[in-house]
């Protein structure tokens, strides 16, 4: 099913058991926050582990996934799928735009000029005014879904959340296990080998690019939803770091990596928050750590023991 | 190493499957748990920052506790609204937490408010200066202490306009702090026949370079520039504006003893501010401050910091008097309860109407020439006193919808 080998079913069928019932240990609404991120680093690495593009500028999708879903929530009073449908599509939207231009050059060229756009996502979502400067777009509902259920409460929001990740998740794995995947993987590995063989590497690319920005404004429309704000902390550039952070120090090109990098980073932000102004240091130390010692990732390093893909 | 593959997944479902049985401890019920969060690390750490902290340790202390402990915790929001709401949200739903209180950045003390507002727990706001707490974003568990952007421009703009200034051109804060205060005072300067030559925006936080700002303001040919910043920007901005040569006339509309200290008498003497308390006001508050001074060696008290004191010595009388059980239960029920009683204590004395604002006079402030500071921290000279009816916004203008119900 999905593409899923017999040790990422197993895997697989234990990650939906631990998000399942995690909710009635942890505190949900960091838990929703882990889901999100995770999404988030999912789409992510789509595009690096799988077509080998290091985008600097996901922020710019991930916040605009935000902003609009926010707005359409708080503005337009639109129901909460319709909302995250409208960030989706937005993240889409900025991506294509946005893909168009940079998939012309390769490497550092690509990094920066995807670095460049999302700077200047960042300068529009600051000077826009319907996303309300520095203070962001507050109090969005997180309304009824499908007008009928409340989300007010945590654990029906994080049901929501749940869903939409675990949906996410599979259409990455889907994507990358289907004969689409096949030719990403190809490209990866030697472009000029698949043009040769007739393919139309860019059209691959912009498609793959396309995909990861609107899981990104997937992701960012639900995370705004989950805590009703959407601010520029999430398409500021820090947050495009954070987004690579996650992904390498849970494993490149491992489908369940991106999962755990976002668990460890955004754990360590919430449970060493009291360490004050240590807490950067903490952080620098950990991931240089993990650089050194785990080159492929938390669980990347596990595949490579167990001798399994994960 | 070499795991294997079943050893591996033994363990990890076993470890999975651990924590269900343990049940995560919950705060006991007979101890009310108050939140402080401000910022800690950024400009605003001194006008509020950890003396804040100090302040409310220092009511719980000297408050006779009656059959209930008191617990303090304290977080720094790092002035962004995501994190505030983040930390309010499960303070108060997995903390237990039952107050919060301080929450400068007028931003951030927005959010702060919604999430007091849905989940109905009780919200003391000292540090935030937007008049939109108790107007547009109003909500029966939240108080707005000690001042506000109206308050602010009425008494510090009207004085300046009153004295010849009746040309502005504001330096302002781009967030919602800033907007507000620039609002209110242009309201004011022209309701008294000025009038706004211009205005720039800067993005906050993050900038320290006011330079060009200041030449524009200089250029525009304005006789005040108006300062709608706080702490270290407003601290920046008149030094630089100091070096650069910038002579016309300038109304810090937001100050604080704390940033007089840190810009130096040289620098700040003249200037006009206005402030709900001063430290060597009368006996009282001086008595105040030698008690605050050895929780918080470095800083002297600003209206913050006595604010942050009196809120939360208030809050504790009234969950006295109204009992622990029904205190937990609604934070609007602890926020009527503290509006039904005066405030009576030695930083402040007055009382809370019923729309959450906190009512006590505003002191107008003049910045004492060096040659004439007699001791540490003498830095000011009463000029007038607003009576709280003066000051604040009237209930009849008020946009706050659930006191019209």
């Amino acid at each position: 099913m999905f593409g899923f080998s017999r040790p990422q079913l197993i895997a697989f069928l234990v990650m939906v058991v631990l998000v399942a019932g995690a909710p009635f240990v942890l505190y949900p609404v960091f838990l929703m926050k882990v889901l999100c991120f995770a999404l988030f680093a999912c789409a992510f690495n789509l595009l690096i582990g799988y077509v080998g593009l290091l985008s600097f500028g996901h922020a710019a999708y991930f916040g605009m996934g935000g902003y609009v879903a926010g707005y359409a929530a708080k503005a337009w009073g639109f129901t909460p799928e319709l909302a995250i449908i409208a960030g989706t599509l937005a993240g889409g939207a900025l991506g294509a735009a946005f893909g168009w231009l940079a998939i012309r050059r390769q490497g550092i060229y690509f990094a920066m000029i995807t670095l460049a756009l999302g700077q200047m996502a960042y300068f529009f979502c600051l000077q826009a005014p319907f996303t309300g400067g520095e203070d962001g777009i507050q109090q969005i509902p997180r309304g009824n879904l499908f007008g009928m259920i409340s989300l007010k409460s945590d654990l029906a929001m994080y049901a929501v959340v749940a869903v939409v990740f675990l949906f996410g998740f599979l259409l990455v794995h889907r994507i990358v296990h289907s004969p689409f995947g096949q030719i990403l993987k190809a490209i990866r590995e030697n472009e000029p080998r698949a043009t040769s063989l007739g393919y139309r590497t860019d059209s691959y690319k912009l498609v793959a690019f396309i995909i990861s920005c609107a899981l990104a404004g997937l992701a960012g429309g639900t995370k705004s939803l989950v805590f009703g704000i959407a601010t520029l902390t999430d398409v500021h550039n820090a947050m495009s770091g954070e987004v690579v952070l996650m992904t390498l120090l849970g494993g490149l090109g491992t489908i369940f990596g991106p999962v755990m990098g976002a668990l460890i980073s955004t754990a360590m932000e919430n449970y060493l928050a009291q360490a004050g102004a240590w807490v950067t240091v903490i952080q620098g130390v950990i991931f240089v750590t993990c650089v050194l010692a785990f080159r492929k990732g938390v669980i990347g390093v596990l595949a490579e023991r167990l001798k399994i893909q994960l | 190493m070499t795991l294997s593959r079943r050893s591996l997944l033994t363990t990890t479902a076993a470890g999975a499957s651990l924590p269900l049985f343990g049940r995560r401890a919950r705060a006991q019920a007979a101890t009310i748990k108050i939140g402080v969060l401000n910022d800690q690390s950024g400009p605003y750490r001194d006008t509020g920052g950890t003396s804040s902290v100090a302040a409310v340790q220092m009511a719980v202390d000297e408050f006779a506790s009656k059959g209930f402990k008191v617990e303090v915790i304290s977080a720094d929001h790092q002035n962004k609204p995501d994190l505030g709401t983040q930390i309010a949200s499960q303070w108060y739903d997995r903390d237990g937490v039952d107050v919060i209180m301080d929450v400068p950045t007028s931003s951030v003390g927005l959010a702060v408010a919604g999430v007091a507002k849905a989940k109905n727990k009780l919200h003391l706001n000292i540090g935030s200066a937007t008049a939109e707490l108790t107007n547009g974003a109003c909500a029966p568990s939240v108080i707005h202490y000690i001042y506000d952007t109206y308050m602010l421009a009425k008494s510090t703009g009207g004085a300046t306009v009153k004295s010849g200034g009746d040309s502005w051109f504001f330096i302002t804060a781009d967030y919602a702090f800033g907007k507000q205060l620039q609002a209110d005072t242009s309201a004011m300067v022209l309701a008294s026949g000025g009038k706004v030559a211009g205005s720039v925006a800067y993005p906050f936080p993050g900038t320290t370079d006011f330079s060009s700002f200041l030449l524009q303001a200089q250029a525009s040919g304005a006789k005040v520039l108006g300062l709608a910043n706080a702490g270290g920007d407003t601290v920046n901005s008149v030094k630089q504006a100091k070096e650069f040569g910038i002579t016309i006339r300038i109304a810090t509309m937001l100050m604080f003893i704390t940033d007089v200290h840190a810009l130096g008498l040289d620098v700040a003497q003249g200037l006009t501010l206005t402030e709900s308390f001063y430290w060597d006001m009368n006996d009282k508050t001086r008595a105040f401050t030698k008690r605050f001074l050895p929780r918080s060696p470095n800083n002297y008290p600003n209206m913050i910091h006595a604010g942050n004191y009196s809120a939360a010595l208030h809050f504790l009388k009234a969950v006295t008097d109204m009992g622990l059980p029904a205190a937990k239960a609604s934070g609007a029920a602890i926020a009527d309860r503290m509006k039904a009683m005066p405030v009576v204590d030695d930083a402040f004395q007055g009382s809370i109407r019923k729309d959450g604002r906190g009512m006590f006079p505003a002191y107008l402030f003049q910045v004492k020439k060096p040659s004439e500071s007699k001791g540490k921290w003498d830095y000011y000279n009463q000029l007038q006193t607003t009576s709280a009816e003066d000051a604040y916004k009237p209930l009849s203008a008020s946009t706050c919808s659930y006191i019209k119900a």
